[in-house]
């Protein structure tokens, strides 16, 4: 624990005396990184956060977006990187845990999980094959016990995570608008802690994971009991129905330090507390330990005292423990007590209002060195290599790491993992659409355009499904901040997705900034992760194989765009080039055309042209269909960047020929960029140019290596 | 006709099972509490999927214990059809209402994932509307769903018409391939798959029929009694 000296200036300015030790405690904890956001909190607000969807309420740490006939969406993102990387399974479970809490504090039932999970290279590093392994068992422990779906998110493995892992998961919630907590809270009302005892697992986290990473601090890390944290799910429910709640917090970061500052900051209460009254796990807990512990499955709840005793019974119903360790009071201030004696005495807006600090930004230096292009050209063939990329970790099918994860479970989940952008239903009628994306490929190589091109490609997931974006979570990892070139690639990315939700329209309700993800090799490569929640009045456009004879248009242009891509990285070892780029009015005009297509039924299915670019988007269409292609790739580029450039903007449409003239018709009008390049037939993917082949692989040949490399390195390995 | 669903601490799959029982077959269903007595006029029992206690100890083990297995056992006595599904089965198997035991997969992973059943006994309150060998598209999804008894024992399954369901593909080292089994009177059922998953059109895209048949024929069998 130590302060900065424009910490020390501001503490002594602002209290005129010595700090007890209690103080000092609380202080580091609420002023870190993790929970202050000193280094980017005033960026943030650069963020569009309102809208005609978006709701606002005090003390929320979920988003809330209106989804109509009196219903609500919650949604919420947050890594746990630090403790995964040192507790694979525990972390990323434990993850999982602190983010459906935050949307359970808004009254909202959790429905659904995503998660983004990187590590090293899991084809020659045996440690992030085991990193990987546990942080997935992690995760499918905790999530299928609490019944809530895991139905979608990425995994990417990238040497630049070696020793580390970046464990991000996003939640959603659904609820009733009239259900929502309204947080407030009256003088004299009772505060309480629900859930978990206290114990010194997770002591002082919020430091560990401001930090880079060092040791392996066990303690730091916490415990996870998805158990009971179904029990607390439910008895807040309960107690939400019998409208006994006024206001609720997740313990998370910080712990109570930081639920009672902050709660009491955003309600403009004081909070008066006895340490003496926490249930603990242990018994000998310090008064300081037990502010800090950031134990987990543990909600702090502000209720009339009038609705103790029901409280109480539902808590006893499910047998979860209940103290009332706190009153709530006109002055303010944050009052910890351990007994009679007066720990901590603070104002609430001083703890829970850290100081901030400006950055300094430069440029990185390794920008003006990467060079454009790979000095030699591949000896293997293309086939090969489309062969070799389809069993790339980073593009082979996840199938192994989503079968974990209970993706059925709520009987909602229209969509599927492993198509675009999953699908939930709402009982209004309507479905939801979520994805969530990011490319750390690009964003080395061009951190504002990789962050835009993230926001971008989780846009088109949804759109493909038929949703119309509403809303986006933003999640931004990097290095240490206090490193100006890195400070740099965080200013480019949040700008870059200003601009971008600016353009859209599409607010952010949400978000989370993680700085110190330090390997020993240095920093990890910029990671802003970017879900988008789209929504569909009507009905989804389902994946649905395409058949024989089913014609192939591309939406978009295929561009110059090789950098960060999965041919550059994964065939040629090669960092570096042009990566792919957004033009705004080009995204906008096809996403719009293709959801307007969507809406007059002419589609049969739409696929999201990404990673590995065309060659590897058609593969999988074939591998789905169990049907062949033939392509005919002319074009003013070179056949490998039409092949594997990963240019944004890009829809395959799958479309019945009777259709081809009216489609095409609705693209031309709306001034779209489109070809048409192929048909599904045969056995064979085929790419030609004219008479000359390209490439020919058989689609049972793609099909094994697709479904089967990610099992086979695991089980291997 | 009423059918209640017993809630363990743990339990949840039960809102989904309520949904379909109540929203897509308009039956009566109610919740009941573990530690609530059921009514001795009612009509079916289902125990629904779940992690009761959190699997601790093994699946289902700690809530065979609970106060309201006694009322269920005596309902089953009288012949009530009673339900378990997936952790119910385990529920079920381990309060000793049905025979064998569920041990983990053999690939030692949660397995979520769609397989077909085959229904290899249709003389029960739950297959009755279902062909002989009819195939059911349905989801799995447990860590512990691999079903095992002895040869002894599996004899006495046989010849008992005690197999209600089997996969249709070696899924998860199952004896026998054995997905469901029933009482020696019939009336009592286990299923590790989840019929309530796939009883809709929205959610399951494959074919729904079979699924609502098993629902169906709960229907079929306590309104004939009625």
């Amino acid at each position: 624990m130590s302060f900065q000296e424009h910490e020390k200036q501001h503490i002594e300015k602002n209290v005129k005396r010595k700090l007890t030790d209690t103080e000092l405690q609380i202080l580091a904890a609420e002023w870190s990184e993790h929970c202050s956001y000193k280094s980017s909190k005033k960026h943030l607000r650069m963020l569009p956060t309102t809208g005609p969807n978006v709701i606002v309420e005090k003390g929320y740490d979920s988003g809330v977006l209106d989804v109509g006939d009196g219903f609500v969406v919650t949604v919420h993102i947050e890594s746990h990187n630090h403790p995964s990387a040192v507790e694979p399974f525990g972390g990323a479970a434990t993850g999982v845990g602190g983010v459906i809490r935050d949307i359970l504090s808004a009254g909202t039932r959790p429905i659904a999980l995503f998660d983004g999970l990187r590590f090293g290279n899991i084809e020659n590093d045996a440690h992030a094959r085991w990193l990987f392994k546990n942080a997935v068992s992690g995760i499918a422990d905790y999530g299928n016990c609490l019944g809530i779906p895991t139905i979608g998110g990425e995994v990417e493995f990238d040497e630049c995570y070696k020793n580390y892992a970046l464990v991000d998961v996003a939640a959603v919630g659904f609820g009733k608008k009239s259900k929502l907590i309204k947080n407030h809270a009256n003088v004299d009302d009772l505060v309480l802690l629900i859930g978990g005892s206290t114990g010194r697992d997770g002591v002082g986290g919020s430091q560990f994971a401001s930090d880079a990473l060092e040791g392996e601090d066990r303690s730091a890390v916490q415990i996870p009991d998805p158990f009971i944290e179904k029990l607390i799910i439910e008895a807040i429910l309960e107690c939400r129905d019998a409208n006994c709640i006024n206001a609720m917090k997740d313990l998370g970061g910080g712990g109570l330090s930081c639920a009672i500052s902050e709660t009491a900051e955003s309600l403009g209460i004081g909070i008066e507390l006895d340490v003496k009254n926490v249930h603990l796990r242990e018994s000998d807990l310090s008064p300081d330990e037990i502010m800090i512990s950031e134990s987990q499955e543990r909600m702090l709840i502000i209720s009339d005292p009038n609705n103790l005793s029901k409280i109480k019974e539902i808590c006893d119903k499910f047998r979860i423990q209940c103290s009332v360790i706190g009153t709530v009071k006109e002055d303010k201030m944050m009052h910890v007590k351990n007994g009679d004696e007066t720990i901590a005495l603070l104002p609430a807006d001083f703890v829970a209002r850290g100081p901030l600090v400006d950055r300094e930004k430069s440029k990185p230096e390794y920008l003006s060195k990467l060079p454009s292009s790979p000095s030699s050209k591949s000896e293997m063939s293309f086939s090969d290599i489309l062969l070799k990329l389809l069993s790339s970790p980073n593009i082979a099918s996840k199938h192994w790491v989503f079968r974990q994860y209970d993706h059925e479970v709520g009987i909602r989940t229209v969509i599927k993992p492993g198509f675009n952008g999953s699908v939930l239903r709402l009982d209004n009628g309507k479905f939801l659409s979520v994805k969530i994306d990011g490319n750390p490929k690009h964003c080395y190589i061009d951190p504002r355009q990789g962050a835009i091109g993230c926001f971008e490609e989780a846009c088109r997931n949804v759109v493909c499904t038929g949703a119309t974006p509403i809303g986006m979570v933003d999640h931004l990892q990097f290095g240490n901040p206090e490193d100006p070139e890195i400070f740099w690639t965080f200013m480019e990315s949040i700008e870059g997705i200003t601009d971008f939700a600016k353009f859209l329209d599409v607010p952010c309700v949400g978000g989370k900034v993680s700085f110190y993800n330090e390997t020993s090799e240095g920093p990890i490569k910029p990671t802003p992760l970017i879900g988008v929640l789209g929504l569909i009045e009507k009905s989804p456009l389902l994946p649905i194989p395409p058949s024989n004879d089913d014609v192939i248009l591309l939406v978009g242009e295929t561009k110059d765009e090789l950098g960060g891509s999965e041919y550059y990285e994964y065939i040629h070892n090669f960092i570096g080039g042009v990566a792919p780029k957004v033009d705004f009015s080009e995204s906008k005009k096809n996403m719009k055309s293709v959801l307007s297509l969507i809406s007059k039924n002419l589609l049969k299915s739409v696929h999201d042209c990404s990673k590995g670019g065309l060659a590897i988007a058609i593969s999988e269409l074939c591998i789905f269909g169990k049907i062949g292609c033939k392509i005919d790739l002319s074009s003013s580029l070179s056949y490998e960047k039409i092949l594997f450039s990963e240019s944004h903007s890009r829809y395959i449409l799958i479309i019945n020929k009777n259709n081809l003239n009216a489609i095409k018709s609705i693209l031309s009008d709306d001034q779209c960029s489109f070809s048409e390049i192929g048909i599904f037939s045969g056995d064979q993917i085929i790419f030609e140019s004219g008479s000359n082949q390209i490439l020919e692989l058989r689609v049972d040949k793609a099909e094994n290596n697709y479904l089967n490399s990610l099992g086979k390195i695991i089980q291997n390995g | 006709m009423k059918v209640g669903v017993i809630v363990f601490p743990g339990s949840n799959c039960d809102r989904d099972m309520h949904h379909v029982l109540t929203d897509v077959f308009n039956l009566n269903a109610e919740f009941f509490w573990h530690e609530k007595n059921l009514p001795q006029d009612i009509d079916a029992v289902v125990l629904p999927g779940g992690f009761s206690y959190g699997d601790r100890l093994r699946a289902g083990v700690i809530a065979a214990h609970s106060p309201i297995i006694s009322d269920v056992k005596k309902l089953a006595e009288k012949g009530i059809p009673i339900l378990g599904v997936c952790n119910g089965f385990q529920i079920l198997v381990e309060s000793g209402l049905l025979p064998g035991v569920l041990l983990k997969n053999e690939s030692l992973n949660f397995m979520c994932e769609w397989t077909n059943l085959i229904v290899n006994n249709n003389q029960t309150p739950f297959t009755n509307k279902l062909e002989l060998n009819q195939k059911i598209p349905i989801p799995i999804a447990n860590g512990e769903g691999r079903y095992f008894v002895d040869d002894e024992s599996l004899n006495e399954l046989k010849k008992n018409n005690q197999i209600v369901f089997s996969y249709e593909n070696k899924v998860n080292g199952s004896v026998s391939q054995i997905a469901g089994v029933c009482n020696s009177d019939g009336n009592v059922v286990g299923m590790m798959p989840h019929p309530e998953r796939a009883a809709e059109k929205a959610i399951n895209q494959i074919d729904h029929k079979p699924s609502s048949l098993i629902f169906e024929s709960l229907i079929e069998t306590v309104g004939m009694k009625n």
